[in-house]
């Protein structure tokens, strides 16, 4: 009985199996780039691979979020079906590369000159082992004030410069009836905005030893006290609804004129963007106080990965049109980001993008590009979500005073390092 | 299963003589076992076979992908640091008192509701027809739909708070789903109301399939209705229970979509169940050994509950 039944199943799973044949003309492209901009965004790199003959095909990702998409992608590269390509973000990247699952893009690389025009901070992540594996799209920085002009110009406040003239002028809103700071709290952007209040309280040199080395001397020291501090006067700011809020309901916030600021990547552009608001005009975009000089980054990167021989021509022009300047350059007028390579013309974007680019190359020339803890260019995600376990738990009073947020911050750490 | 093919083998000798005909009689005998061979092939693997895969990686080291060198039960050991944090709470601790608060609530409240809606269709009463599908329909919302929904009418700047804040009544104060140690039962009054109508219409079948003669006979010997049902109808709808029992605890178990769609986790992640807390650290924190042994851990838990429950049960029924 038992053995009949096992060699039904063999005959049976033998009719499942069925060869595909393989378009060596075509780039697969796992993304969760579909909200309307993105999207289009991403047509200029399509129209691009096509003119030279090359056809794209989207490997469909149930869900909307980067967690799908990455949920997706372990699967298929357990299973050996590797795409040509995938969005892929910071230490996830240096992971698939230690697997030994990533291809080389180092040809592409020198014929392009992306070792001088990237950034090199970009290039820990892009570049394992002397090998260039991933094609960076773009360089979002965090450290970023978006406030609403008309409401700025109501109570009439100013550039705020330093972290104490950043609360005086959530006073006068909180004074003039306007909910002074939008904040989701959601414990990524709670992250994401200590991530700017660390950097703001300590100084560059401090963020990167807590941070980016994870230097456990910093991270139990004054410093960071303060800076949860800081943190914890921010939040008195927020209305009482912000728990569980998604980040775009927040920017709409700002946009709409109901609260005056919202401290976010510059994303958030985009959805200023997509309201029709002009830089200057509408809104301003001001570096967090007392972070001037510094660039907090995450970047999306295109990670490539060992695909077979005959598909590797294919790689080779989905990396070189990723990182052409002419596709840099549109795809991140419509992001909100700012190009990966430093050397590319800001005549397109506004004066914030214009700003950002600036930014970035200053921030690289003097070393003080760094990578955001939240958003997982800190250190690798299992630290990166102890911290944002730790941030989220601080703002919502689980984590009650500063003292037992660094004693907690250190030994969640500790415990996922 | 065999027996029955050789007699009928046995009945039709003739057939025997041609080989074409033993042919297709030895096809017959094979066909029900080929058809079920793929079905069983899916489940000895894909249940049984990564049920040990799990337990095989929880005591590995697997961080982003699977390694499968044994390192011990390191995993275990880190869960049952975090089950005694109490102050200030871990994921881990907050996500089994949630387990414990939810399932207890949303089981008994889905069986008290459900039982006592489908005595009340019961009184035989004008318009059930149409009754009946409305308590039921919230069932067919996937748990993502009922969370999304819920999450607005429960959100204090858009839902009930606010509509009764434009009604006049601006002292109505109702921010549980903002509140960490709240936000919990906003899950349950979510999933309560999607399960219970299905529940009530498995009282109902019971209802309906309990002998009339029965309820006469008490009604005769002076039973009053509430007796006649304490006494009679309920400890008669005991299958009932164990199927309702089945369903809601394994609803229970698989909330993760429900609390994601209502809550995205909570504040501070006050709202996990073992679920999210399973998907979090195997998928978005890449400590797979991790994620697996709290997996394990929480088979056993439902084991441990579910196993003694249908032996008890199961065991009376030749009596």
């Amino acid at each position: 009985m038992l053995r009949k039944l096992l060699i039904g199943t063999a005959l049976a799973s033998g009719l499942v199996f069925a060869a595909h044949a393989e378009d060596v003309k075509e780039v697969q492209m796992l993304h969760w780039w579909t909200s309307g901009g993105e999207a289009a965004a991403l047509n200029v790199l399509k129209e691009d691979l096509s003119k030279e003959g090359y056809a794209w095909k989207d490997v469909p990702v149930a869900g909307g979020g980067g967690d799908a998409a990455m949920t997706a992608l372990k699967a298929m590269v357990a299973a050996g079906n590797y795409p040509t390509a995938s969005q892929m973000l910071g230490y996830t990247v240096l992971d698939y590369a230690a697997a030994g699952v990533m291809g080389d893009l180092t040809e592409t690389a020198k014929k392009e000159g992306w070792d001088k025009s990237v950034p090199a901070a970009l290039q820990k992540f892009s570049v394992y082992d002397g090998k260039w594996v991933a094609a960076p799209v773009n360089v979002h920085s965090v450290n970023w004030l978006w406030i609403n002009k008309a409401v700025m110009d109501k109570i009439g406040g100013t550039e705020p410069k330093t972290f104490d003239d950043f609360v005086a002028l959530l006073d006068k809103a909180k004074a003039a009836g306007v909910i002074p700071l939008a904040l989701g709290g959601q414990n990524w952007q709670e992250a994401t905005m200590f991530d700017s209040v660390v950097l703001s309280t300590g100084g560059p040199e401090f963020y990167k030893k807590a941070f980016n080395d994870l230097d456990e001397e910093s991270l139990k020291s004054d410093t960071m006290k303060k800076s949860f501090d800081n943190l914890a006067k921010l939040v008195t700011y927020v209305d009482p609804n912000f728990s569980g809020r998604d980040w775009n309901l927040a920017t709409a916030m700002v946009i709409k004129g109901d609260a005056l600021v919202q401290v976010m990547g510059d994303w958030a552009k985009g959805e200023f963007n997509a309201a029709k608001k002009t830089p200057g005009t509408d809104f301003l975009c001001y570096r967090f106080p007392g972070t001037d000089g510094s660039v907090v980054y995450n970047s999306d990167m295109f990670g490539m990965f060992n695909v077979p021989d005959d598909r590797k021509a294919a790689q080779a022009a989905l990396a070189t049109a990723t990182l052409s300047k002419s596709f840099q350059s549109a795809f991140n007028v419509v992001k909100g980001s700012v190009p990966a390579r430093t050397d590319v013309p800001d005549t397109d974007f506004d004066a914030c993008g214009k700003k950002g680019i600036a930014d970035l190359k200053a921030a690289n020339d003097g070393g003080t590009l760094f990578g955001s803890l939240a958003q997982g260019y800190g250190a690798p995600p299992a630290v990166a979500n102890a911290y944002k376990d730790v941030v989220s738990k601080f703002v919502h009073g689980q984590i009650k005073t500063s003292d037992e947020a660094v004693t907690e911050l250190v030994k969640a750490i500790d415990d996922a390092k | 299963m065999s027996t029955v093919a050789t007699s009928q083998i046995k009945l039709t000798p003739e057939h025997n003589a041609r080989p074409g005909a033993s042919m297709r009689s030895r096809l017959q005998d094979a066909l029900p076992k080929i058809v079920l061979a793929p079905s069983f092939a899916a489940t000895v693997v894909f249940v049984y076979g990564f049920i040990l895969w799990t337990i095989y990686l929880s005591f590995t080291n697997s961080k982003t992908f699977p390694s499968y060198a044994l390192t011990g039960p390191r995993a275990y050991q880190r869960l049952w640091r975090w089950t005694f944090e109490s102050d200030p709470p871990s994921s881990w601790y907050t996500s089994i008192i949630n387990m414990g608060i939810f399932g207890f609530l949303y089981i008994f409240i889905c069986l008290a509701l459900g039982l006592f809606l489908a005595i009340l269709l019961d009184q035989k009463i004008r318009g059930e027809g149409m009754l009946r599908p409305i308590y039921l329909y919230p069932m067919a919302l996937s748990f993502i739909v009922t969370g999304v929904a819920w999450k607005w009418f429960l959100d204090p700047g858009l839902g009930l708070e606010q509509t009764m804040h434009q009604w006049g009544w601006t002292s109505f104060h109702f921010d549980w789903i903002k509140n960490k140690d709240f936000v919990i039962y906003t899950v349950v009054i979510a999933g309560v109301w999607q399960a219970s109508g299905f529940i009530m219409a498995m009282f109902l079948a019971g209802l309906r399939g309990i002998d009339g003669e029965i309820m006469k006979a008490a009604q005769i010997d002076g039973a009053t209705t509430f007796q006649l049902y304490r006494r009679i109808v309920i400890p008669l709808l005991r299958p009932v229970f164990l199927s309702a029992f089945i369903v809601l605890a394994h609803l229970a178990i698989k909330s993760y979509d429900l609390v994601v769609a209502l809550t995205s986790g909570g504040p501070g992640g006050s709202a996990w169940l073992p679920s999210n807390f399973m998907y979090e650290y195997t998928f978005k924190r890449n400590e797979m050994a991790v994620g697996s042994a709290s997996a394990v851990i929480m088979l056993m838990a439902i084991t441990a509950i579910i196993v003694p429950y249908l032996y008890s049960e199961l065991r009376e029924k030749p009596r």
